[in-house]
C-alpha cells in the first residue's frame, strides 16, 4: 500500500497554489502542445503583419506571388496549427487535470503530438517553397503539391488521436471514480469542442484524402462544388471548435478568478448541447452564392438551425458575465449596477483578456456572423473583406485573446514559473484587443464598400485592363487596418516574449506557494444568499444584454436597408 | 450539477442521461451535421441535371 502511494506521488503532483492534481505525462503533454501553439502563433502572426502591410495600398509591401504565399502561410499557421495545438492542451487539461485522473494512453498522445508537429512543419516547408500558394481553402481544381495535402492529413490524424485520448480520459475518470455525478461544466464544454473536432477532422479526411489522391494522379477529377461543400465542413467547423473551447475557458476563468458558479448548470449545458446539434452546419454560409445547392439547404443550415447555435452563444454571453456579477455581488460589491464590474481585477491580464474577448466576440463577431448568415443580406458582403473582418473578431478577438488570457494563468500553475514583464503583461490584452478590434472593424468597413477579400491589389493591377474605382474611404479603411495590424502584431509579439521569457527566465516557484492567491475560493450558498436575498440578481449583466440586443437589432435592420437600396424597385 | 438530479421516483431524467453520455453526444454531434449538411448538400450537388 505504501509503495503504491509512493508511486502515485511520483506520477501525480499537486499544485501548491491551486490544489489541482497533475498527472505527470499529462502535464508534459499539455506543456509541449501549449509551447508548440505559441511557436505557430508567432510564425503565423509574422505572416499576418506582411498581409496587413500589403493590403495597405500606400505601402503594398509584397508582390502578387509572395502575397498569396504569405496569405496561405498566415491562414494555416494561425487558424489551424496554433489553435488546434492549444485546443489539444485544453482537452488534456480539462480532462486529466480538472477531473484529477491519469491521461489515457500517454504514448498515443505523444504519437498524435509528433504527427501534428511533422504535419505543421512539413506544411510550412511546402508552402514556403512557393508551389502551394493556394490559400487555406485550397479550392480544387487549383492544385498544390501532394505533400501539401499529405501534411494536412498527418496533422489532422494527430489531432484526432488527441480527441480520442480526451474521450478515453473521461472513461478513465469515470472508472476511477475521480468525480461524482456529472462531469464539471468546463469539461463538458471541452467535450463539446472535442465532438465538433471529430466531425471537423472526419470531414477533412473525406475531402483531403481524395484530393491528395487526385494530386498524385490516382483520382481523375475532384468536383469543385462538392469540394467546397465538404472542405467547409472542415474549414468552418474547425473555427467552431474554437468557439466551444474558448467559451469553456470563459467559465474556467470565471471560476478560478472569482470562485463563480454558473448561474444555471442546466441552462449552460443545454447551450453546449445546442452547439453539438447546430453549430457545425453554419459552414453553409460559405456556400450562399453557390449554384449547386438549393435555397432550402442554405436557409435551413445558415438561418433556422444556425440561429439555435447563435442563441446558445447568447446564453453563454449572458451566463458567464452573469456568474461573475453574482459572485462579485455575493462578495460585497453590490452598490449600483456596475460596481461589480468596476471592482473586477482589470490589471490582471487573465481577466481583462477574457472580458475583452467576451465583448469583442459578442458585439463584433456574433452580430456580424448573423448578418452574414442571412441569405439575402449576405449578398451585400459575400466574398468581400467583410468576411475576414468578421472572423478576426470571432477567432482572434474571441478565441486567441481568450487563450492568451488563460496562458497568463497557466504559466505559474503548469510550469511553476512567475510571469516576467508584469507591467507589459498588464497592458498586453488591451493593446491586442484594440489592434484586433481595429482590424475587424476596418476590414468590415472596406468589405461593406465592396473591396474583395481574395485580391492582392484592390486597384486590380496586372489584371489586363480590369479597373474598378472604389471610394476613397476604402483606401482609408485599408490604411487604418494596416496601422491596427501593426499594433496587434506588436501586442502579439509582446505576448510571445512574455511567455517565452517567463518559461526561460521567470522566477522558479517549485513547491513554494505564491504570495498572491492564484485561485479564488468558491462562493458559498450563504454568500450568494446574502446578495439581497436573491442568489442570482444580475442587473448589470441584464443592462449589458439589453445594449447588445439593441445593437444587434439596429445593425441587422440597417443591413436590410442597405439591401433595399441595392435592389431599388422602380 | 455535481450530483445527479433525480425526479420523485428516483429516476435520472432523460435529458440528464443524454448529457451524461459522451459517446451518445459524440454520435449525435457527428451524425446530425453529417445528415443536414454533408448528405443533404452532396445529394443536391450530385442531382443537378446535366446540360
Amino acid at each position: 500500500m505504501a509503495n503504491t502511494t509512493q508511486m502515485l506521488n511520483k506520477v501525480f503532483r499537486t499544485c501548491p497554489d491551486t490544489g489541482l492534481k497533475f498527472h505527470g505525462p499529462a502535464e508534459n503533454l499539455i506543456k509541449v502542445n501549449a509551447v508548440a501553439a505559441v511557436v505557430f502563433l508567432l510564425v503565423g502572426g509574422f505572416f499576418g503583419l506582411l498581409v496587413g502591410l500589403t493590403r495597405w495600398q500606400a505601402v503594398h509591401l509584397l508582390g502578387a506571388e509572395d502575397f498569396y504565399l504569405v496569405l496561405t502561410a498566415h491562414g494555416l499557421n494561425v487558424l489551424i496549427f496554433f489553435l488546434i495545438f492549444f485546443e489539444i492542451a485544453i482537452l488534456y487539461f480539462c480532462s486529466s487535470v480538472v477531473l484529477g485522473c491519469r491521461l489515457a494512453t500517454p504514448k498515443w498522445a505523444w504519437v498524435g503530438f509528433l504527427l501534428m508537429v511533422i504535419g505543421a512543419v512539413l506544411n510550412n516547408v511546402v508552402v514556403l517553397q512557393g508551389n502551394a500558394s493556394v490559400m487555406m481553402t485550397s479550392y480544387a481544381p487549383m492544385a498544390a503539391p501532394p505533400l501539401f495535402y499529405l501534411s494536412l492529413i498527418l496533422f489532422a490524424v494527430g489531432a484526432l488521436i488527441g480527441c480520442f485520448i480526451f474521450f478515453g480520459t473521461l472513461v478513465v475518470a469515470k472508472n476511477d471514480k475521480t468525480y461524482e455525478g456529472s462531469i464539471p461544466l468546463v469539461t463538458f464544454g471541452a467535450m463539446t469542442a472535442a465532438i465538433i473536432a471529430v466531425f471537423t477532422i472526419v470531414s477533412g479526411a473525406i475531402i483531403l484524402i481524395p484530393t491528395y489522391l487526385w494530386s498524385i494522379g490516382v483520382v481523375g477529377e475532384i468536383d469543385a462544388l462538392a469540394y467546397r461543400l465538404i472542405w467547409w465542413a472542415f474549414g468552418h467547423s474547425s473555427q467552431q471548435i474554437n468557439v466551444a473551447a474558448h467559451v469553456s475557458v470563459w467559465y474556467l476563468i470565471a471560476a478560478v478568478l472569482f470562485g463563480a458558479r454558473p448561474l444555471s448548470e442546466k441552462v449552460s449545458r443545454t447551450a453546449f448541447l445546442m452547439y453539438i446539434f447546430f453549430l457545425q452546419i453554419a459552414s453553409a454560409h460559405h456556400l450562399l452564392v453557390d449554384p449547386g445547392v438549393s435555397s432550402n439547404f442554405k436557409m435551413f443550415n445558415t438561418s433556422y438551425a444556425m440561429y439555435l447555435a447563435v442563441m446558445a452563444s447568447m446564453v453563454h454571453g449572458l451566463t458567464v458575465p452573469g456568474s461573475i456579477e453574482a459572485a462579485q455581488r455575493a462578495r460585497g460589491h453590490r452598490a449600483g449596477i456596475f460596481t461589480w464590474l468596476r471592482k473586477a481585477p482589470w490589471g490582471n491580464p487573465t481577466f481583462s483578456g477574457m472580458f475583452i474577448s467576451l465583448v469583442g466576440f459578442g458585439f463584433l463577431g456574433g452580430i456580424t456572423g448573423v448578418v452574414m448568415g442571412a441569405e439575402q443580406i449576405n449578398l451585400l458582403i459575400h466574398n468581400t473583406l467583410y468576411v475576414p473582418g468578421h472572423f478576426h473578431a470571432t477567432v482572434v478577438l474571441g478565441t486567441t485573446l481568450t487563450f492568451m488570457a488563460l496562458t497568463y494563468w497557466l504559466v505559474p500553475v503548469l510550469f511553476r514559473r512567475e510571469i516576467v514583464f508584469k507591467g507589459l503583461a498588464r497592458w498586453q490584452p488591451y493593446l491586442y484587443g484594440l489592434g484586433m478590434t481595429g482590424v475587424s472593424l476596418f476590414l468590415m468597413g472596406a468589405g461593406t464598400l465592396g473591396v474583395p477579400r481574395r485580391h492582392w491589389d484592390i486597384g486590380f493591377a496586372g489584371t489586363g485592363g480590369i479597373t474598378h474605382e472604389f471610394p476613397a474611404a476604402a483606401y482609408t479603411m485599408l490604411a487604418l487596418n494596416g496601422l491596427s495590424v501593426i499594433l496587434a502584431v506588436f501586442a502579439g509579439a509582446a505576448f510571445c516574449v512574455i511567455i517565452v521569457g517567463s518559461l526561460l527566465f521567470g522566477k522558479k516557484l517549485g513547491d513554494q506557494k505564491m504570495a498572491e492567491s492564484w485561485i479564488a475560493k468558491p462562493v458559498t450558498d450563504e454568500e450568494y444568499n446574502a446578495n439581497g436575498g436573491s442568489a442570482y440578481a444580475i442587473p448589470g449583466t441584464l443592462v449589458l444584454a439589453l445594449v447588445f440586443f439593441v445593437s444587434f437589432a439596429l445593425y441587422y435592420f440597417i443591413n436590410w436597408k442597405y439591401l433595399a437600396e441595392t435592389w431599388g424597385i422602380s | 450539477m455535481s450530483d445527479h438530479d433525480s425526479d420523485e421516483s428516483g429516476q435520472v431524467p432523460m435529458m440528464q442521461k443524454l448529457l451524461d453520455n459522451p459517446f451518445l453526444l459524440l454520435f449525435i454531434g457527428v451524425a446530425s451535421p453529417a445528415m443536414f449538411y454533408l448528405v443533404w448538400g452532396l445529394a443536391e450537388i450530385f442531382t443537378v441535371p446535366a446540360r
